[in-house]
């Protein structure tokens, strides 16, 4: 829809093919089967599915955390993993964790500036620069530059978390059910400031979530997988205009996506409550 | 705001200190109180034979103590300074030595798999255990008691920072890889600021079981220090200076201690304020 301008063959714009991936803990433990996934560059992509289904097992994978045991991961048409190769993790891939992980120990500003420092491509006053710039374009979030990540509130980490991310100029995000333990007001602030940033900088999202309204608010498309094993059971356009907002949840358009939701991922939540299984962490 | 907020705080503040002196003196008077019953006045035969809290002070603040043992005398002051000599120096070996170690077996698993059984079955065997040992292999007292303090601080500081570097959040790591970190970027921004609480905890607890230990080895070998100086004052029925002898080290530890929570609370402001911090 908005990306489509951009040119594939030349520019590292964070074009994902998951094909046929398959991921086996131990010897029995079939987290994902068979499950493939295409993301265009600056899509913003909602995964949902049942609690446990291999989600987060396909994040660890693009992220490098973990490797398939079959199938292959691209990225911009380059390999990024397969069964022999494991994906390093890397600034082109940023994660966003589910509880936060901005280091307690360092300041904003220091978190911030902290992938450009270990990359040693950029100088310490340039970086710092800009990391105060991109957190004054974030929100304002410049004026706490100087605290530590515990006396901030945990929205406010989770933003400046997005700052530390997109500072490295990412081919993409992958947000891990960033906003799961906010209460639902900060959710709905949190939701508007992920628009906007998206819309500031349109970076390929990958976003894992179990809320439906969130995904339909803040995708292209929602992705929904099966219970385990985890493939891509289908995918849903969201069609709503961009700049999205809060109220369009009223709208009828945004009603039927979230009835059509519903049924796929109930379907699925409900094979997976009648066998009981373990849920996958 | 902020300047009520700040008001407001250093007014509750210096409440909750009075309220902690008032119970702290009042603690300490019941002590005595205590002591000086049990002396004076309860039917405890024993308790007759030991000095009341006026009989210590007024040897311990003598300038002709009956025993040789005051404030007023130089030999007060050498025996605190080699118990304090013992106790750093061995403290010192303890964290340079320990604190790498458990970083290592923390971050390298060959590491972890040389020294974790190894360090399992030493910690057990309790410091005393070592004096006889000690002294058949090092020439001369000192480097004796100094070993055997070394050997508890060491596994207290080992311990603890390797606990420490383990309890990280997994999270820390993947964030750090995923901005680009080397593995030197994540000993220096995630293992060694993440274990440092966990580490300054193992530095608490080795300089008391260092100051524990010492007093052990210098019981039984050594010269000057305040272990020396409770066991002779036994051994010569000098019921005071065991008294004094015993204020001392107390307070000469707590003084260890105080400075080490001093230093961490510095080296980790970060920490500090995450504990104020209102959560979730």
């Amino acid at each position: 829809m908005r990306s489509v301008a951009s040119a594939p063959a030349t520019a590292a714009n964070g074009a994902v093919t998951v094909d046929a991936v398959g991921k086996v803990y131990g010897e029995t433990m079939v987290a994902l089967e068979d499950c493939s996934l295409e993301i265009a560059a600056g899509e913003f992509l909602a995964l949902v599915g049942p609690s446990g289904c291999g989600k987060s097992t396909l994040l660890n994978i693009l992220a490098g955390f973990d490797h398939p045991t079959r199938g292959t991961v691209t990225l911009d048409g380059a390999l990024l993993a397969s069964a022999d190769r494991a994906a390093h993790p890397g600034p082109d891939r940023i994660v966003v964790f589910q509880e936060g992980a901005l280091f307690p120990w360092k300041t904003v500003l220091d978190n911030v500036t902290y992938g450009l420092k270990v990359q040693r491509q950029t100088a310490p006053e340039e970086a710092r620069a800009r990391a105060l710039d991109m957190l004054a374009r974030c929100g304002g979030l410049d004026r706490v530059a100087h605290q530590f990540p515990g006396q901030i509130s945990s929205g406010m980490q989770r933003r400046v978390e997005l700052v530390r991310a997109l500072i490295n100029d990412p081919r993409m995000l992958l947000l891990d059910e960033p906003f799961r333990a906010m209460d639902t007001v900060s959710k709905g602030r949190m939701h508007q400031h992920l628009l906007d940033i998206h819309a500031q900088f349109p970076k390929t999202v990958f976003f894992i979530t179990h809320d439906l309204e969130e995904a339909i608010l803040l995708a292209d498309t929602v992705a929904v997988m099966t219970t385990r094993p985890g493939r891509i059971r289908s995918r849903v356009a969201v069609d709503l205009p961009r700049p999205r907002h809060a109220r369009m949840i009223a709208s009828e358009r945004f009603v039927a996506l979230k009835e059509q939701l519903i049924a796929a991922v109930h379907e699925e939540a409900q094979k997976a409550f009648e066998r009981g299984e373990r849920e996958l962490a | 705001m902020a300047l009520r907020g700040g008001g407001g705080q250093s007014s509750m503040l210096s409440a909750i200190v009075n309220r902690r002196v008032g119970l702290m003196v009042f603690g300490f008077a019941a002590a005595f109180v205590l002591w000086y019953a049990s002396v004076n006045w309860l039917p405890f035969p024993a308790f007759r034979r030991l000095p009341d809290p006026a009989g210590v002070l007024q040897e311990w603040l003598s300038r002709d103590p009956a025993y040789g043992i005051s404030v007023f005398t130089a030999d007060y002051y050498v025996h605190i300074l080699y118990s304090t000599y013992r106790a750093t120096t061995a403290f010192a070996l303890a964290v340079v030595l320990g604190v790498p170690l458990g970083i290592m077996m923390g971050w390298k698993k060959t590491v972890r798999e040389y020294s974790d059984a190894l360090l399992t079955l030493l910690r057990p065997i309790p410091p005393l255990a070592w004096v006889p040992l000690a002294i058949l292999l090092f020439p001369g007292t000192e480097p004796a008691v100094i070993f055997v303090v070394f050997l508890v601080a060491f596994y207290a500081t080992t311990l603890n920072t390797w606990v420490g570097v383990r309890a990280i959040d997994v999270a820390y790591f993947r964030a750090a890889l995923c901005l680009g970190a080397r593995p030197v970027d994540v000993l220096r921004d995630v293992i060694i600021p993440g274990a440092m609480p966990s580490i300054f905890t193992g530095l608490q607890i080795a300089m008391g079981a260092a100051w524990f230990s010492l007093v052990a080895g210098e019981m039984i070998a050594a010269r000057y220090g305040l272990g020396y100086v409770i066991w002779e004052a036994y051994n010569l029925i000098q019921y005071p200076t065991i008294v004094i002898g015993m204020v001392t080290l107390g307070f000469v530890g707590y003084v260890c201690s105080a400075l080490i929570r001093v230093a961490g609370d510095r080296l980790m402001r970060w920490h500090q304020k995450n504990i104020g911090a209102v959560r979730g």
